[in-house]
């Protein structure tokens, strides 16, 4: 038993959420002039074939942009997922066990696609 | 895992049907029913009024079902002109008070009128708010000051004044905070609506002192970073005012805090 102030105060609050705020809407405004140039240039780069594409990729501004885009929607992407994490997962073990595997997975994705992109850019011409 | 489903014993089954008397003006009204003496699951009770004989609000037509086909309904009611918020409930799927929503603004044949969503019934149409008001008391909705008080009253400029318009009116209804999905998840987490309404027309009161407080008391990721802006609270609001809006103040005097 409990009273009811005691159970809407519970643990107190955070300390934190708004820097989580902050993160979400900044990457989403890099996002909004990093995804249309990044649709635009997937589709002319696709046209050219595989080669094509591979020279386009190996073009530092192109390789640049391309790991900014990928690091602002991954990291925006964690955020979002986090979110809906805590919407509608409520076991604390399950939601934290949720929480890192996002983590994980985004930070594997992140390793995985820029490096592919440097290693584009870096063995062009080589 | 979020709840998507009643709990057991809590699915509303096919009730009573009261007899439909003879007339033109005879409405239908589906009203969920549950007694906590009787037991049982709740059930959906069909009764059938004669708009001619009572007043034009959905609050007349449960005043007249109450005194004259079955005494045993119950709900809350007091001022009967949008003042108290004693009678909010959902009227044709939407959360309102009673007493100023007409029958004939709702759409469809037969009018379904619940207890307001996501909340334990004490009977018929009575939730229990004690978690709701609880929420407002966490937000210390009264003046705080460090400032020895005047002799006369604190004063405020007519611009001051101005900024606790369309935030005051709010008469704790509820209708908002159990409108909101986020609530219906999180209601024990997430302050809700009507909570952080009050909680904005306290952070904005030129005469209250204690603004960072009341900010450390919300900077959490559920008690105010639940708000995800859809807006459903400001759609139902009977006395129109906008806690969407008075939410999106509050992120915005955090992030100004800080950057």
């Amino acid at each position: 038993m409990s009273t009811d102030l005691r159970k809407v105060r519970g643990l107190g609050a955070a300390g934190s959420g708004t820097g989580h705020y902050i993160h979400q809407r900044v990457t989403a405004i890099a996002l909004l002039f990093l995804v249309p140039w990044f649709v635009y240039s997937i589709i002319h780069a696709g046209k050219a074939g595989y080669e094509g594409a591979l020279t386009w990729v190996a073009q530092p501004v192109n390789a640049i942009l391309l790991i900014l885009t990928l690091g602002a929607a991954l990291y925006h992407m964690r955020l979002g997922l986090q979110v809906v994490i805590e919407d509608y997962i409520h076991r604390t073990a399950s939601k934290q066990a949720l929480l890192i595997l996002n983590t994980f997975v985004v930070i594997a994705l992140a390793a995985t696609t820029m490096l592919s992109v440097l290693k584009i850019w870096f063995s062009a011409g080589a | 895992m979020v709840q998507l489903t009643l709990p057991k014993g809590s699915a509303p089954k096919k009730g009573k049907v009261w007899p439909k008397p003879e007339g033109k003006s005879v409405k239908a009204f589906k009203i969920y029913r549950y007694s906590p003496e009787e037991g049982g699951n709740p059930r959906w009770d069909t009764f059938f009024v004669d708009t001619t004989k009572c007043g034009p609000m959905v609050l007349d037509i449960l005043i007249y079902i109450k005194n004259n086909i079955d005494s045993t309904l119950a709900f809350r009611r007091s001022c009967r002109e949008g003042v108290c918020g004693s009678c909010a409930m959902s009227i044709g799927g939407q959360n309102t008070i009673a007493c100023t929503k007409g029958w004939d603004e709702v759409a469809g044949n037969t009018i379904t009128i619940a207890p307001l969503p996501s909340q334990p019934v004490i009977k018929d149409l009575i939730p229990d708010l004690t978690n709701f008001y609880a929420q407002h008391a966490y937000v210390q909705p009264f003046l705080k000051t460090d400032t020895p008080e005047p002799e006369t009253e604190w004063t405020q400029s007519e611009e001051d004044r101005e900024e606790l318009d369309g935030l005051y009116e709010c008469i704790l209804c509820a209708s908002c905070s159990t409108s909101c999905p986020s609530y219906w998840w999180n209601g024990d987490k997430y302050l809700g609506p009507a909570a952080l309404l009050q909680a904005y027309r306290w952070l904005i009161d030129s005469r209250d002192e204690a603004t960072g407080e009341r900010l450390d008391d919300l900077e959490d990721p559920f008690k105010l970073y639940r708000c995800h802006t859809i807006m459903n609270c400001a759609q139902v609001c009977p006395k129109g005012l906008n806690p969407a809006k008075a939410i999106a103040k509050i992120k915005h005097m955090m992030v100004e805090r800080v950057v």
